[in-house]
């Protein structure tokens, strides 16, 4: 066995801290060890070469890189070796950035540190054998889930490039927020305008099928090969009969929450959220229904001409076979009335999210385009709006920033003036402005110069009522002093949160999320659109917060990234799987109890008993088997018990 | 944070999804950490026999560290509700063989967890190096 070496410098990001010139003459001590090396930057072009020269010139047969996290560079590393004629799993990392030189200031002591990691990796590789993957065949298939304009995008680009796309959205209609909104900024074009006709072209397209209404019940399978079943909630009208004529919300006597309209006002017990609806289908809230709730009623199936409701209806499930999925299910409005009791805590009437004042711009919005107070249908004459509600405030846990709050405040401060004269005064109360975007700057420039918009900075303390009035009080942190505004009517710019239940998304998917609910990208900078679990992929506001234009961007990204996923015919697996040894196994099936992944199967032998038998494409290697089975005949190829406990006797030993 | 080596031997078992990226995630947000700890990485903590632990004890360690994905967010689903029996019972079974239980513990650090991964390394090392190095007893 012949190993080498190699301890990179990263610049100064390891050696800084930790001596790798050093290492390298230390390391050449160690076992097997017959060449060793410090390189500047390994994983850079000229460090790849130098390993691959060492590995032909020196005939190694292992290779060890000390460098950074694995996450960032073993993929690297592995098909720089193989490219030299090594097999990919002869090689093995030491961590001594991201676990070493990055936590540490002591020198000494963290060269010491980087010598064990070291040593622990070299251990390792010792034990490493050569192996092979398999191939699998691939379902060209997509299932994206969230049907908002990032959703729309992916699939739209998917669809058009052949594949078959399946659109799982929770809501009755896909549009998502953007189908909310008045106009968009920084062009103050109609959102509608530009949403609609793509969720027609998403309904019309030959590839996509939109399943409304529905929502992913359980994810099973791996990349290439996930079986997903979907529940198709019971709207109580039967889809393939409605027309989408609304004479049943016409004629309802019944009224409920309105999501679609933030709350602004009411809609009927059946509904069809908006105009433009796609698919335009009528639902019914049980909650609120009269027959549902007291027996009687029934006036939407004496209505309907197309004899489509069904107060029987139940859930149905579906099954589909994908070979990728993309998460695209946005996200929610920060829930500001729980965090904000210093705003009236949703108790003033006069005081609105911003898109609830999106929803009153609109003009098919419930006030029919028209702004007016809340409290009694009176035009505006003073409107303030504050800015970095549930955002940018440690206060209620969201230290992050929403991104797009500074920009729709100047677009409503613009259309504020605009529905409502020129002589109304608009204040916009702000910590700072955040408009890095294209064309941006200009953007709140324009609102401020062209519209005669106040910005104050500071914050607004609290809100209170008082003659009729919404006052305003604040700190203008520029002049010094403390201002006091009578509003007519104040919108909050509210933050955006993940999307409710997306957490449990998340579990049902197997992706990462951090603690607000976004989910998290393999790697911010060099894989921000895929997920750790191969095969799902991410895009939009999902992720983080983000713009339109981002977000579409970001779509676009996706569907190129799931269409080389599924360019392949083909797809290796990872040799990093379970096997068991037949001679020892005595048949207690344990290992197929707890696989979550069915891997493990019964197989007859000629003798006519029975052993278990790893399929190597479905084992996804996660090693529960291993460490369960009683008589310790299965092992992981990669991690096998041997060389877990030599890498603790090098921790420990000497 | 303190920058002396102490004099014991730890060793942190983590599982690749989760606590292993939040430890990278520590390392890239410079979050300074106590020197006495080794990570050995596995896929999940379900791949851990809880006889690693004591085999870890056996060539002397003074302390052994478990961590994976939060209960729900496991990779592979349901590994760490396997481990999570078996952690517990190890627990138990600790003082048994002579072995302080605080010189063993198991939790989970999700990906996005840079610094509870850097505040559960820095207790448990403190803690045991408050202990010590661990003396005889029948491992
Ligand atoms: C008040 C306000 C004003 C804004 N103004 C502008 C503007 O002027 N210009 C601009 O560029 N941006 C603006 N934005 C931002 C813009 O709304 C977002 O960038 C955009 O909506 C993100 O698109 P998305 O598809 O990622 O998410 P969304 O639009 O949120 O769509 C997500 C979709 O997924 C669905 N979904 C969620 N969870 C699930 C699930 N578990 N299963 C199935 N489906 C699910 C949802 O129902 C929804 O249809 C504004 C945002 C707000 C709140
Ligand atoms: S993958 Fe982290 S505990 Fe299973």
């Amino acid at each position: 066995m012949r190993i080498g070496v190699f301890i990179c410098h990263c610049g100064t990001n390891i050696a800084a801290t930790v001596d790798s010139h050093g290492l390298a003459e230390r390391a050449a001590e160690l076992k097997d060890v017959v060449h060793t090396e410090d390189v500047m930057y390994t994983c850079s072009e000229p460090g790849q070469a130098g390993i691959q020269r060492a590995i032909r010139e020196k005939g190694l047969t292992r290779v060890v890189v000390a460098a950074c996290s694995p996450q960032m560079h073993e993929v690297t590393f592995r098909r720089c070796v193989e490219d030299a004629g090594l097999n990919p799993h002869l090689f093995e990392m030491a961590n001594i950035r991201e676990h070493c030189s990055w936590i540490h200031d002591d020198k000494e002591l963290a060269t010491e540190k980087a010598y064990e990691i070291i040593k622990m990796a070299v251990a390792k590789v010792r034990t490493a054998e050569p192996l092979f993957p398999n191939e699998v065949d691939v379902n060209k298939d997509v299932l994206v889930i969230g049907g908002g304009v990032a959703g729309i995008q992916v699939a739209l680009d998917l669809a058009d490039a052949g594949l078959k796309v399946t659109i799982v959205e929770r809501e009755t209609t896909i549009g998502g927020t953007m189908a909310r909104l008045d106009k968009t900024f920084p062009t103050i074009d109609c959102s509608a305008c530009i949403l609609t006709p793509r969720m027609v072209d998403a309904a019309h397209h030959e590839n996509i099928t939109i399943m409304a209404y529905s929502e992913v019940d359980r994810v099973q399978g791996y990349v290439g090969n996930f079986v997903v079943d979907i529940k198709r909630k019971a709207a109580m009208v039967d889809w393939n009969r409605c027309i989408g004529c609304e004479l049943c919300v016409q004629k309802c006597p019944a009224r409920g929450p309105d999501y679609f309209n933030a709350g602004l006002a009411e809609t009927k017990a059946i509904y069809i959220p908006f105009p433009q609806a796609v698919p335009k289908r009528a639902a019914i809230q049980t909650d609120y229904c009269r027959w549902f709730q007291q027996g009687k009623c029934r006036v939407c199936s004496r209505v309907c001409p197309a004899n489509a409701i069904d107060y029987d209806q139940q859930d149905t499930y579906v099954q589909r076979k994908v070979g990728a999925i993309v998460v695209a299910t946005g996200m929610d409005v920060f829930p500001w009335e729980e965090y904000y009791p210093q705003y009236g805590g949703g108790r003033i009437p006069d005081v609105i999210s911003g898109l609830q004042y999106e929803r009153m711009l609109n003009a098919s919005g419930p006030t029919g385009g028209h702004v007016h107070r809340i409290s009694n249908h009176e035009e505006p004459k003073t409107v303030v709006f504050i800015q970095c509600v549930g955002s940018r405030d440690e206060a209620v846990g969201r230290p992050y920033c929403s991104s797009v709050c500074c920009m729709y405040t100047a677009k409503q401060a613009i259309l504020t003036k605009s529905h409502c004269g020129d002589d109304t005064d608009v204040y916009v109360f702000y910590i700072d402005i955040r408009a890095t975007g294209k064309g941006y700057e200009e953007f709140i420039k324009r609102a401020q110069s062209e519209f005669g918009v106040n910005y104050v900075r500071g914050r607004v303390s609290k809100l209170y009522e008082d003659n009729g009035k919404v006052m305003v009080r604040g700190m203008d942190t520029l002049l010094g002093h403390q201002v006091e505004i009578p509003a007519d009517l104040v919108i909050l710019a509210t933050g955006t949160t993940s999307a409710e239940g997306a957490p449990q998304l998340a579990q049902t998917l197997n992706i990462s999320y951090d603690e607000f609910g976004f989910f998290k990208e393999s790697h911010p900078k060099l894989r921000p659109v895929e997920t750790n679990t191969a095969g799902i992929f991410l895009a939009g506001a999902c992720q983080s917060p983000k713009d339109i234009p981002t977000s579409v961007a970001q779509a676009s990204g996706t569907a190129s990234k799931v269409l080389g996923l599924l360019a392949k015919d083909k797809l290796k697996t990872s040799p990093e799987v379970a096997v068991v040894d037949q001679s020892r196994c005595v048949g207690c099936w344990k290992c197929i109890d707890v696989c979550p992944f069915s891997a493990p199967e019964k197989q007859e032998l000629r003798d006519g008993t029975s052993r278990s038998h790893v399929i190597e494409t479905v084992c996804q290697g996660c090693g529960i088997c291993v460490a369960t089975c009683p008589v310790n005949c299965i092992s992981l190829k990669g991690f096998t018990t041997d060389s877990l406990i030599d890498q603790l006797e090098e921790a420990l030993l000497g | 944070m303190t920058d002396s080596s102490g004099n014991v031997k730890i060793i942190a078992i983590v599982c690749n999804w989760c606590s292993y990226a939040g430890a990278d995630g520590a390392g890239t947000a410079r979050l300074k950490q106590p020197y006495d700890f080794r990570v050995m990485r596995v896929p999940c903590t379900g791949r851990v026999d809880p006889l690693l632990a004591l085999k870890a004890f056996e060539k002397g360690a003074d302390g052994v560290l478990i961590s994976g994905c939060h209960p729900g967010d496991c990779h592979y689903s349901e590994g760490n509700y396997y481990a999570r029996r078996k952690f517990e019972l190890l627990k138990r079974m600790l003082p048994h063989l002579g072995i302080e239980p605080e010189r063993y513990t198991y939790t989970w650090v999700s990906a996005s967890e840079a610094a509870r991964w850097q505040q559960v390394v820095t207790n448990f090392v403190t803690k045991v190096g408050e202990l010590g190095p661990r003396q005889g007893g029948a491992l």
